[in-house]
């Protein structure tokens, strides 16, 4: 259906095109806004490809049937916004525990409950944190345009499927609903798991593969975890993404992902014509959490200020990344509601007065 | 069981790993078990097999059979084996479990996985009771029945009637093949087993969803001797569980 390499699309068109780009062939959906197009062109889409898509009968079945597809071999796609997130808890924390890979697209709305359907960010403790119970950890790609959510799609297929890990894709409604040009990348080979471990029939008489989180052994948890712990270990150190934009000599350092950074840097581009030494950094990854790029600037940015659409979820990541080597302060909408650029640029010049 | 038949078959199915299991003495689960080991011997299945490890107490089914498995989480287990069976639509893929996790926890996902008619092999322990928590109340537990959650028997007001989930199912149009069997004799355990092979048949010819719901004996919650859990199953379960092939469209199906 996509032929042309220049498209104008959503945010969430873009991260579905992203995924099918990067190999993915098995898409498991439900209904809810504000991703209803990501189900709605997956349907058209998965056929064309010679894939897979199917309807579930809520989020929990979906995960269910990504916890499946990646057990046989696949690395299958699934998306949903706050609430329906909030139900894919339980099989992230299967995923996880199984080591199986899978995207997971989170266009976050405002809550708690049921909230609204407009724009927010309250997800992120929830997204960073595992979500789900246990000790684990979420790859978590936070996309800000529409090319960022195809690319990082791409890229979020590549290491779930290297690290056997649920990799979240973190956006919000604006990001989602948004229309960008995006320049697509060629169309990948199917993904396939590693028929080293994945569920294929034992055939030829080798051994029988069996995917389990239960660790019912005495010691078979603790050393479970340990491997699980190592694996999280090295993706803190290898997975770590950023954009840092005017950040070096800055004195005032914003941080924001997201809808949020997309307002941050205009009101960074606006203080610089004013003459101000104001930078952003972006995180790219919200786990890992680029916290040594944040806390190296921190030497020449005295001053902090982390913008976002929550209560203030992010700005706790920022003060234990600077540990008390800035001033870290906090503008914040939340209910829906998205920061204005004037309200970011008046309080830059207040913090630079 | 000193059927002369059996005696003759007693050697170990290749398919079972030769180790002890954690079942309780009496327990339905490891004759569930053999009779899936027969059938992957008999038909050469072990290249061509994926199954269901469930949440409750076949939880570590895969360390007793020795062909590819996945666990699920509670009650999902249905949908865990339709996810793998999209991705490998040429294996065997059934799905094992128990009555919390189908008749409770999972109502939702077995009732669409058999509505949409996919194409997998469901074998449903029912033993009127959660096992591995501790024999509480389970939707299929008798009206009477002592369960530590229903310490004066379950009451029809206010919790219900037991479920009965092959008669629940068999007006679904893509539901092919539902049989309920009992592990109360050599006899009715070669039914069972007569039972699977036909599910698994429905699957091979790819005609729709196939279930065998199998009452199966736990003397530990029932707190009975194993031997007297076949009488109780024929006595009291069948009034309300009644055995035989309760649907089977595999004529219309393939044509
Ligand atoms: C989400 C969730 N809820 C509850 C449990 C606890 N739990 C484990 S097994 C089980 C019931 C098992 O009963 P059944 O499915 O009938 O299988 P049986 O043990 O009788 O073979 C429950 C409630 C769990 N593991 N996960
Ligand atoms: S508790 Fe019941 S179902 Fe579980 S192993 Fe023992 S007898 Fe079997």
């Amino acid at each position: 259906m996509v032929t042309a390499e220049r498209v104008l699309i959503t945010g969430n068109e873009a991260a579905a095109e992203g995924a099918v780009r990067g190999g993915c062939r098995f898409y498991f959906g439900y209904p809810i806004t504000p991703q209803n197009d990501v189900p709605e062109y997956m349907s058209r889409r998965m056929p064309e490809v010679g894939g897979t898509f199917l309807q579930a009968e809520s989020e929990l079945a979906a995960i269910s049937l990504c916890h499946g597809a990646a057990a046989a071999g696949a690395v299958p796609m699934t998306s949903s916004s706050s609430p329906g997130i909030s139900l894919k808890q339980e099989g992230i924390s299967y995923l996880a525990g199984c080591e199986l890979p899978a995207l997971i697209l989170n266009v976050q709305r405002g809550g708690p409950g049921l909230g609204d359907v407009r724009c927010a960010q309250g997800d992120y403790w929830q997204a960073t944190r595992g979500g789900g119970h246990g000790d684990y950890f979420c790859l978590v790609l936070a996309p800000y345009t529409a090319q960022e959510c195809c690319d990082l799609a791409v890229l979020g297929m590549h290491l779930a499927e290297k690290w056997r890990n649920p990799v979240l894709l973190l956006t919000d409604q604006q990001v989602g609903q948004m229309m960008e040009p995006v320049t697509l990348p060629p169309l990948g080979p199917e993904a396939v798991g590693d028929p080293d471990w994945a569920l294929t029939g034992a055939a030829g008489g080798r051994p029988r593969h069996f995917i389990h989180s239960y660790c019912g052994r005495p010691n078979e948890l603790v050393e479970w975890n340990e491997k699980l712990i190592a694996k999280y270990q090295r993706m803190a150190t290898e997975e770590v993404r950023y954009e840092a934009v005017e950040a070096d000599d800055a004195e005032l350092l914003l941080v924001a992902y997201g809808t949020s950074a997309r307002l941050a840097k205009a009101a960074v581009t606006a203080a610089r014509a004013r003459g101000h030494k104001v930078g952003l950094l972006r995180p790219i990854s919200l786990w890992p959490f680029p916290s040594g790029a944040i806390a190296e600037l921190a030497g020449t940015a005295r001053k902090m200020l982390v913008v976002e659409m929550s209560w203030g979820q992010m700005v706790e990541d920022v003060r234990l990344a600077v540990n008390g080597r800035a001033d870290v302060e906090l503008l914040n909408t939340f209910g829906g509601a998205v920061p204005r650029l004037p309200d970011i640029e008046a309080r830059i010049e207040a913090m630079l007065a | 069981m000193t059927d002369t038949k059996l005696k003759f078959k007693a050697g170990r199915p290749t398919s079972l790993l030769p180790v002890p299991t954690h079942y309780c003495p009496g327990c339905g689960h490891g004759v569930a078990h053999r009779l899936i080991a027969e059938i992957v011997d008999e038909w050469d299945l072990r290249g061509n097999v994926i199954g269901m490890a469930p949440v409750g107490c076949a939880v570590i089914a895969y360390n007793y059979l020795d062909i590819d498995m996945c666990e699920a989480a509670h009650g999902r287990t249905p949908e865990v084996a339709v996810g793998i069976k999209r991705v490998r639509p040429d294996k065997l893929v059934f799905s094992y479990q128990g009555d919390g996790d189908l008749a409770a926890i999972g109502t939702n996902e077995i009732i669409h996985v058999a509505n949409r008619g996919e194409p997998i092999t469901v074998i449903f322990i029912n033993n009127t009771c959660y096992g591995m928590t501790g024999g509480q109340m389970a939707p299929t537990t008798l009206v009477g029945q002592r369960t530590s959650t229903t310490p004066k028997g379950r009451h029809l007001i206010g919790e219900g009637p037991p479920l009965r989930v092959c008669e629940l199912l068999s007006p679904l149009e893509r539901v092919v093949y539902l049989e309920r069997r009992m592990l109360t004799s050599p006899k009715e355990i070669r039914l069972t087993k007569k039972a699977i092979e036909r599910a698994f048949r429905v699957q091979q010819q790819g005609l729709g969803f196939s279930m065998v719901e199998i009452l199966s004996p736990c003397p530990t919650h029932w707190r009975l001797p194993p031997e007297q859990c076949a009488a109780y199953i024929e006595d009291r379960l069948t009034p309300v569980f009644p055995v035989g092939v309760i649907k089977d469209t595999t004529s219309a199906a393939r044509a």
